[in-house]
């Protein structure tokens, strides 16, 4: 066989996976995003517009007039504070759970990586609706509180932010303690007994030896909550009583209720952007701290 | 002789049968709302006719037209409500299901017979019909509240952070229209604006938007009041005795549900036999006994339940009929408006 066509031939199973499940849907969205909206839903596939883009800054006044509208603007910050929250709190509760695994039998090691799993054997909305029946006034928490005696029932939490924060906190979970878990295993012991013997205490061994030698782990762990908590979509509608809309709420009510698909499309594409200006953003700095080393 | 005989019957069968399974098939694939249609009827339905019923449900008008208008639904009956099914048959989404010549349509009961979004009924069958008003809670109320949307948009404290609104926005939309004094489908910017400031100033109050689990939420006390429709209402009140409905002086939503084919149905025979079904007084009455709602066939009063009977919320008093406003098709101006409405209560 040619190289050429050993190439070609080598590289065609991965260029159609990527052109049929990425580049193609990707492409039709874009180009949704263009069209104009048709009058009851769908969209007029031979009428361009470049109206959904507007629609996300601008709307038409009385006078018809182009005024500023930061309705989505609102949402969008909405969602990134409460995906920035949901990091941070899985980063607080995901590193401790990773460092005790890891230091772990092996075989112990195993069984943990197994039961941290184990949530995604059911169905996402089933779990919200379980956290539901828990958090919802006269629900299995109150009733808990109750039985011990504890001071706070009914606490009423349900439908409100703290109950999405649960909510998500819990679901991504896993997305974070599995990165920071390998590459916390992957780390030398030796090092860390060389720390010891040099006299470091165990703060200073967390914070100079282990903590800088699963950056990536963390890196790769904000990354896998922080995007798809952009998007979120259930927690929010369950657990928050759908009362604050957020941009997976938001997108999901384009193509749902509102009938609007380009400027749904336009929604997921200006969402899009923003996590791929930002990775591109962490690259950089990666790179020049790379160089700089 | 008897050879070619068994011969041309082999090859006749063999013609035959695929078009034979073809007229046949077995299955009936339903979009219907949440908790609208019993299980056990359903089951009565797959025995008697052999049809397998798969049943899928949605929470409002809008969001199963998003779903049929997604394409490849493959659903052969769904069930709007009247001006929903109005627009579907404008947007040429429906197929005639030819309800005037099934056996059962004699027992549909005047006005449904010839409603106002389909007078022939050339494309739509009635289900169940009602109202939406404010069930709330006596035992939390501290004095005996009025009959106004007041009482949900402007809470009296006991009931401020206890209450629930449809995550409906032509429902919320509708209601808070009337008690503000506006034309439902109204398109006038400044009367949305005043109805925003009016579901804003709500808000805080509010404990939940949701249109799905609402029996459940009004009779585990989870909310205290709820913007409701009085099927939900009745089933709730069954759990829980206390539970009051108001019919808002200002006037409310009166709506009727339709058994329609939407285009892309591969099972439509089945479908019609459904209809048809459904139409049948002893199904309608059982259909009602679960879902809390009346129905629109006559001869199935004798097989309501006393507590449906009896129930205000559901057989509306003469003295209350003036307040029920028949729901219509709004100008999509309205629609924008109020998605515009909607979009900025939850930014």
């Amino acid at each position: 066989m040619k190289p050429a066509l050993r190439r070609a031939v080598l590289l065609g199973p991965a260029t159609l996976w990527i052109g049929l499940f990425l580049v193609l849907p990707l492409t039709l969205m874009a180009y949704v995003s263009t069209l104009e909206r048709g009058p009851s839903g769908g969209v007029l596939w031979d009428r361009h517009s470049a109206d959904a883009y507007l629609q996300f800054l601008f709307e038409r006044d009385l006078m018809d007039r182009l005024v500023l509208n930061t309705d989505y603007l609102h949402i969008f910050a909405r969602s990134i504070l409460l995906a920035g929250v949901t990091t941070l709190l899985t980063l607080a509760v995901g590193f401790p759970t990773a460092l005790w695994m890891a230091f772990q039998s092996e075989r112990l090691r195993l069984v943990l990586v197994f039961v941290v799993t184990v949530p995604f054997w059911t169905n996402i909305l089933v779990r919200n609706y379980a956290w539901m029946l828990i958090l919802r006034t006269g629900g299995t928490l109150d009733w808990l509180l109750t039985a011990l005696h504890l001071p706070g029932p009914p606490l009423e939490i349900l439908y409100t932010p703290w109950a999405t924060g649960i909510g998500l906190t819990y679901s991504f979970l896993p997305y974070m303690i599995l990165p920071i878990f390998v590459s916390l295993e992957k780390i030398d012991r030796r090092l860390i007994e060389a720390a010891y013997d040099l006299g470091a205490d165990r703060w200073r061994v967390l914070a100079r030896v282990i903590l800088p030698l699963t950056a990536p782990g963390l890196a790769g762990g904000a990354i896998l909550v922080f995007i798809p908590g952009l998007g979120a979509f259930i927690s929010p509608e369950l657990l928050g009583g759908a009362k604050s809309m957020m941009i997976g709420g938001l997108i999901q009510q384009q193509f749902g209720q509102s009938r609007n698909w380009p400027f749904g499309a336009a929604l997921a594409f200006v969402l899009l952007a923003m996590v791929l200006l930002a990775l591109w953003a962490h690259a950089l700095r990666y790179r020049r701290e790379r160089a700089d080393e | 002789m008897i050879r070619r005989l068994i011969l041309a019957a082999t090859t006749a069968l063999l013609l035959a049968a695929p078009a034979d399974v073809q007229a046949q098939s077995k299955e009936l694939l339903l979009f219907n709302w949440t908790n609208y249609m019993p299980p056990a009827l359903l089951k009565r339905f797959e025995a008697e006719t052999g049809i397998k019923v798969t049943l899928d449900t949605y929470d409002t008008n809008e969001s199963m037209l998003a779903k049929l208008q997604a394409g490849g639904s493959g659903y052969d009956l769904v069930v709007p409500t009247g001006p929903t099914v109005k627009q579907m048959i404008h947007d040429g989404l429906l197929l005639k299901s030819d309800v005037q010549s099934m056996p059962n349509y004699k027992n549909i009961r005047a006005p449904f017979d010839k409603p106002e979004f389909d007078p022939a009924r050339e494309y739509s069958a009635p289900y169940m019909w009602g109202t939406t008003g404010i069930a709330y809670d006596t035992a939390i109320a501290k004095e005996k509240l009025t009959d106004s949307w007041k009482e949900i948009f402007e809470p009296r404290p006991e009931f401020a952070g206890k209450l629930a609104m449809l995550s409906d926005m032509g429902e919320v939309f509708a209601a808070a229209a009337f008690y503000l004094g506006f034309d439902r489908c109204t398109d006038n910017p400044e009367q949305g604006q005043a109805i925003l400031e009016l579901l804003q100033r709500q808000k805080p109050a509010v404990k939940v938007y949701s249109a799905s689990g609402t029996v459940d939420r009004m009779a585990s006390g989870e909310v205290a009041m709820h913007q409701a429709w009085n099927g939900a209402f009745h089933r709730a009140q069954a759990k829980r005795a206390t539970l009051a409905y108001i019919y808002p002086r200002e006037g409310t939503n009166l709506w009727a549900d339709n058994f329609v084919i939407p285009k892309g149905a591969r099972n439509i025979d089945n479908a019609k036999l459904f209809i048809n079904f459904m139409l049948d007084p002893k199904n309608a009455g059982e259909a009602s006994n679960f879902t809390g709602y009346n129905n629109t066939i006559t001869g199935s009063e004798a097989l309501l339940t006393d507590a449906l009977k009896a129930d205000a919320a559901v057989n509306t008093p003469a003295n209350m009929m003036g307040r029920l406003n028949l729901s219509r098709e709004c100008p999509k101006t309205n629609l924008d408006l109020r998605e515009k409405v909607w979009t900025r209560l939850q930014r």
